[in-house]
């Protein structure tokens, strides 16, 4: 598969009239109109009764899935299907290998899908974030309103579902999809189509969880606990489709990874030398596709209770509110592995690197990551303890989820012991890394408290639990992401960027991030309730402390999108192959990488962590490729 | 972590057991600061000690935190150490530090006490929690039933969740129905937490007690009063738009105030006890409203 130059360049009115973004998107309005007027003709006898009710769920149901289809179809995924099956060769434009618009179109190169995803996730993540700054500046005052209750509410539930939602492919998205195939010595990933289609879909995704607000929005939070759910306004529908279509591109995403890992490995890269961040990637993966597909289920059926009228929740029609919270959390909490896995990966894969001392102990680190994968299947009633389910299981699920810390703690002595002895360099990415130690050690040692019950009697459901949740997701996932950042997009844009902005940075989103969710173990511990307008006035200096803290962070997080912008399009400091010294394979390609990886399939002959023992060879054979490898 | 000693010695020089300062400096910060942990905050941890079940809370809190005292003190020792003895000069040539890829004896040793600690902590909650339930939901057929106490001793008090208050029946008299939750001090006490419509729970800070309201479940919780308080009760569970809202003060009082209360409340709940529904387990209203 050698590079494929396209020779003639189309006019501009042709591009943009061809398969791209803005024909997805004008095909999705139209396919959400067809959807719509569709759905309606088809239940039209029944329209009165839908008048009578206020709610016409199946239009709008149809209406965002007609919306999908004309975007995906408009952004060209049918193209490949429909030309095959009428005999015609298939395009080459999703092969391009050049240009702005591979960028804004179905392209199959697993760096710009990589680089799509990075931008894409992070417009999300940002609005995600001010979604964050409204639900504190509501917590401002005890009793204040400045939004109204359903629209905080709303808010609560649009930051928890595009927090959990988009930043679950925040590592695989962006860095997984492009590194894997590079660290494996691999040209592309195994299935390059469903790569780029999994992002797209989730830009779908993101687009109809926003226009949830225009349904009356929803009341239920992330977790869309039934029967509150089918009481919803048809908000509840965007929030459902918004998580479906999420779990199905996870499915599929984690599918790919594993079929890529498995199968597409370059001659000599065996499972002992691959890099610990694609062991990593693998154990979420599988994470991934089994998971989604649980969610996937559980809001089909809770569509089918809100849209025809089915019963597989509601209590009082025969249904059953635990078996939502049992689905939902058998999904749940491997759910919150798949986001704390990869930062392991990237903290294992950087330490050595800027501690310069070969990975300490792979196996056990590797064991620590599946072990983690695995038990994390057993663990989700540890959610529901006082719910009244099954209360002679609760034994159970606290040994199985006290047991988990102890993978967790092999990642950090693999980790600790890769510092022993080292010659550290506190360069901006090693500082998140290490960052993640006390976010991460913090976020575990009060999992400690929610995983015992009698404890968890009193800190469930409260703001104990979401500065739990923030020290291990936000503290471990952003941390570890804003890690993966500084290392590895000089390689993948070629851009240098500026060590001492990244400190700034650095110690400005720590402290703030620790400023604004170490008092809220306090406030959980006080007894303030998750998801509330109100909290007892007595609170109110620690809440105050905890808004501005949070504004702080978000400027935090606004300098870094501003300087990170500023230095991508402005500044453009060329970057060298290897700023790192790193002995990964991908810092022995060009900045950025070309098109096709590899003149040669590269053939390993040691894991990339041998610092200290002497110069390796290169895995890359040097000289013109021979023919096809 | 480091009862090993791990510094490989560099020909000739007197090699420095990093190792051990490390060790000995984990150990007496941690011999220092764990029962200091232990008396000074333990104390003062939530939930205070409003009723037997919030008491027992506040035990399990301070051995939890005093066990994962000396956890903190190794990371704070190692990382206060290994980050600044073993950092590069800056501006130095890049320079490899030692090869070091493994040890056994560091990888048993930490296996073996992140287990060992792990078990206790399980066993302890466990021990802690089948003593009575420890003032958590345990649902309809409880397994953590206090001993020395019959059921029927009990008082038993019907807690029920409706978006967005709480309402009490109180079936040993005559299943009236009250506006607020008064309790006779030093009793034991069965509250049948259930729901109307959506899940609620019901949560008595003060008290140490939490149990998910859930439609059609009666979900049971035990508790042991102490003296004569007034405590909050929120609801703890995302119930719709006045979630926020739901909350109450309930009391525990001296027997005859309690004696005099419901009396009262019986009183005021004559003329309309006709029309409440027979006490049972759990209701199902008629059915909601649902979308389509």
């Amino acid at each position: 598969m050698s590079a494929i130059a396209v020779a003639v360049r189309p006019p501009v009115v042709r591009r943009l009239l061809g398969f791209n973004l803005l024909t997805g998107v004008l095909l999705g309005i139209g396919g959400w109109y067809v959807g719509w007027f569709g759905a309606h003709a088809v239940v039209g006898p029944s329209l009165a009764y839908f008048a009578a009710i206020d709610f016409n769920e199946l239009s709008l149901v149809l209406a965002y899935l007609g919306g999908v289809t004309g975007f995906l179809i408009g952004l060209g995924f049918l193209n490949y299907p429909v030309k095959r099956l009428l005999g015609y060769p298939p395009s080459l434009r999703e092969k391009e290998t050049e240009g702005w618009g591979r960028y804004f179109s179905l392209c199959t190169d697993h760096k710009v899908v990589g680089i799509q995803y990075l931008w894409g996730i992070g417009l999300f993540f940002f609005i995600g974030g001010l979604n964050a700054m409204l639900i504190r500046f509501e917590l401002l005052r005890p009793d204040h309103q400045a939004f109204p209750a359903g629209t905080y509410l709303t808010l609560v539930g649009v930051h928890g579902s595009m927090m959990m939602g988009m930043m679950t492919s925040g590592i695989l998205g962006p860095f997984a999809n492009y590194l894997v195939p590079i660290m494996i010595g691999a040209r592309r990933m195994a299935f390059p189509r469903i790569e780029a289609f999994t992002f797209w879909l989730l830009m779908a995704a993101g687009a109809i969880l926003q226009t949830t607000i225009f349904w009356g929005g929803f009341p239920t939070g992330w977790t869309g606990y039934e029967p509150l759910n089918v009481e919803g306004y048809q908000g509840m529908d965007c929030y459902i489709l918004f998580f479906a279509l999420v779990g199905i591109s996870m499915t599929l995403l984690g599918l790919n990874m594993i079929v890529t890992i498995v199968t597409m490995r370059a001659p000599g890269l065996t499972w002992t030398r691959l890099p610990i961040f694609v062991w990593g990637v693998l154990s979420t993966a599988i994470l991934m596709a089994l998971a989604a597909p649980v969610l996937v289920a559980t809001l089909s059926m809770a569509l089918l209770d809100r849209v025809v009228q089915t019963n597989f929740f509601i209590p009082s029609q025969g249904g059953s509110s635990y078996l939502y919270e049992n689905l939902f959390w058998v999904f749940g909490h491997p759910e919150v592995y798949i986001l704390a896995l990869p930062g392991f990966a990237i903290v294992l894969e950087l330490l050595p690197v800027f501690a310069r001392k070969p990975l300490w102990g792979y196996r056990l680190a590797v064991a620590g990551l599946l072990g983690v994968s695995l038990l994390s299947w057993f663990v989700w009633q540890h959610h529901i303890f006082v719910s009244g389910i099954n209360g002679d299981l609760r034994p159970f699920y606290m040994l199985s989820t006290e047991l988990i810390s102890i993978p967790t703690g092999f990642t950090f002595i693999c980790g600790m012991m890769t510092l022993w002895r080292g010659n550290i360099r506190y360069t901006t990415p090693m500082l998140f890394c290490l960052a993640w130690f006390f976010n991460f050690l913090l976020g575990g040692l009060s999992g400690v408290f929610l995983s015992d019950v009698p404890s968890d009697v009193t800190t469930h459901g409260s703001f104990f639990s979401m500065a739990h949740f923030h020290y291990t997701i936000m503290g471990g996932l952003v941390f570890t992401f804003f890690a993966a950042i500084y290392y590895w997009v000089p390689k993948m844009t070629g851009v240098q960027l500026s060590e001492r902005l990244g400190k700034i940075h650095f110690w400005w989103m720590f402290l703030a991030f620790n400023s604004t969710f170490m008092p809220l173990f306090a406030i959980g511990f006080l007894g303030q309730p998750r998801r509330v307008v109100t909290y007892p006035k007595s609170l109110q200096f620690l809440n105050d402390w905890v808004s501005v803290s949070a504004f702080v962070l978000g400027l935090s997080l606004l300098y870094f999108l501003v300087t990170f912008v500023y230095q991508l399009v402005f500044v453009k400091k060329p970057a060298e192959a290897n700023p790192w010294g790193s002995r990964s394979i991908e810092f022995r390609l060009p900045s950025p990488v070309p098109v096709h990886n590899f003149d040669r399939i590269p053939v390993f002959s040691s894991d990339p962590y041998g610092y200290g023992e002497g110069p390796a060879p290169s895995p890359i054979p040097v000289g013109a490729p021979a023919g096809r490898d | 972590m480091s009862a090993v000693p791990t510094a490989a010695s560099p020909a000739g020089a007197q090699p420095t057991n990093h190792g051990r300062r490390v060790f000995v400096a984990w150990i007496v910060l941690s011999v220092i600061a764990t029962p200091l942990v232990a008396i000074f905050l333990g104390p003062i941890l939530p939930p205070g000690n409003g009723s037997e079940q919030a008491h027992g809370q506040v035990i399990d809190n301070t051995v939890l935190t005093a066990t994962i005292t000396p956890v903190i003190c190794l990371l704070v020792v190692f990382f206060a150490y290994t980050l600044t003895q073993f950092r590069a000069a800056p501006g130095a040539a890049l320079a490899d530090g030692p090869p070091l890829r493994n040890h056994a004896g560091i990888q048993v040793w930490w296996v073996v006490l992140t287990t060992a600690t792990v078990l206790f902590l399980a066993g302890f909650g466990t021990f802690e929690l089948l003593q009575n339930g420890s003032g958590g939901g345990q649902g309809p057929s409880p397994v953590a039933v206090p001993s020395g106490v019959r059921q029927n001793q009990m008082l038993q008090v019907q807690v029920i969740g409706q978006q967005w208050n709480w309402t009490y029946r109180y079936p040993s008299y005559g299943g009236v129905e009250t506006q607020q939750l008064f309790l006779p001090e030093h009793t034991w006490v069965a509250l049948n937490v259930t729901s109307l419509d959506v899940i609620h729970s019901f949560w008595a800070y003060k008290l140490g007690v939490k149990a998910d309201a859930n439609p059609g479940v009666d979900n049971i919780a035990y508790l042991q009063t102490r003296g004569p308080l007034s405590f909050d009760i929120r609801c703890a569970e995302l119930c719709g738009l006045w979630h926020g809202y739901m909350y109450q003060t309930g009391h525990v009082v001296s027997q005859s105030q309690f004696a005099s209360w419901i009396k009262q409340q019986q009183q005021l709940d004559k003329p309309v006890a006709r029309y409440l529904p027979k006490y049972q387990r759990f209701y199902y209203p008629d059915p909601q409203r649902r979308a389509g």
